[in-house]
């Protein structure tokens, strides 16, 4: 019993940690709300993308990996695209997510969980991914993005008359596609008559 | 903070390597599926930052990442149905007990 209240009272406490420097950002040093919630929603998404990729339960994964997306929906928000946001809560939490949950419990085995969880590269893929993220961020810094002006707001009837004039054949290239995903699953998933049970 | 591009594109960057570094190290499939979401996500956070940022840019950044969501649906449908169709005949979600190719 004690040990399960752990995670729960440590996730508690990082929670309670970002919320109050949130709140020191807004009120002793006069930041706005913007700053703030990208610090709250940032700090959300990275510490549940790590929980994501370290976990031992693989449900407990397909959760944090909810709880990410959510956070990450929030971001769009503060960059000025709602229509992606509610995209992103429609599709990946309600779809995706979904998904993924019911594939665990398909696939999942008893003692799966409890052998090794990471391959024997997990070292030089932690090394490689640490590598990616200093070079993503020295190149970011080293670059002038000069053209980056005063934020867009992406108004949504704009949005969807891009969408539905300039864009309108890979908008139906993806209808497309996702029928073609759609009758791929059913037929790769399905059971074979007569085959292995 | 919020008001400088190289925030979120240093944001999409990091989630870009927590995802890489799942898909790498884990044994599960699904996990490794998970992963690639993450990255996907990264790279969509910073295709849809590079469009509020750039003017030029307007609202085609958020159109393209309303494709690339669509895309990973369909990724992600193609992607569970193969596992669950491997764990039917090798009953097991781990990928290094994979070896049939390598016989």
């Amino acid at each position: 019993m004690v040990r399960r209240l752990i995670p729960i009272v440590l996730g508690l406490a990082l929670l309670g940690i970002v919320t109050g420097i949130a709140v020191v950002m807004i009120v002793f040093l006069g930041q706005d709300w913007g700053d703030a919630l990208f610090w709250v929603f940032a700090a959300t998404m990275i510490g549940s993308g790590l929980l994501v990729v370290t976990m031992r339960d693989i449900i407990r994964c397909g959760l944090a990996m909810i709880v990410c997306f959510g956070a990450l929906a929030g971001i769009y928000v503060i960059l000025g695209a709602p229509l992606i946001a509610a995209a992103q809560v429609i599709v990946y939490i309600g779809a995706i997510s979904v998904l993924i949950l019911f594939a665990i419990m398909l696939t999942q085995t008893k003692d799966a969980p409890s052998r090794l969880v990471f391959q024997t590269q997990a070292i030089p893929a932690a090394i490689a991914s640490v590598v990616i993220a200093v070079v993503i961020a020295l190149a970011i810094a080293a670059t002038d993005w000069s053209e980056a002006a005063e934020r867009v707001r992406v108004a949504t009837d704009v949005m969807s008359h891009l969408l539905f004039e300039q864009f309108v054949l890979p908008f139906e290239i993806v209808s497309v596609l996702l029928l073609a995903a759609v009758i791929g699953g059913v037929f790769l998933a399905k059971r074979e008559p007569g085959g292995p049970s | 903070m919020s008001d400088s591009l190289d925030a979120y594109l240093v944001l999409a960057g990091i989630l870009f390597a927590i995802g890489s570094f799942g898909f790498l190290a884990r044994r599960n499939a699904i996990s490794m599926l998970m992963s690639i979401e993450l990255m996907l996500n990264g790279v969509n956070l910073s295709i849809v930052a590079f469009g509020a940022f750039i003017p030029e840019l307007g609202a085609q950044g958020s159109v393209i990442a309303l494709m690339v969501m669509a895309v990973a649906a369909a990724e992600a449908t193609v992607g569970l149905a193969i596992v669950i169709a491997i764990y039917r005949n090798k009953r097991t979600p781990l990928v290094d007990e994979y070896d049939a190719m390598k016989q």
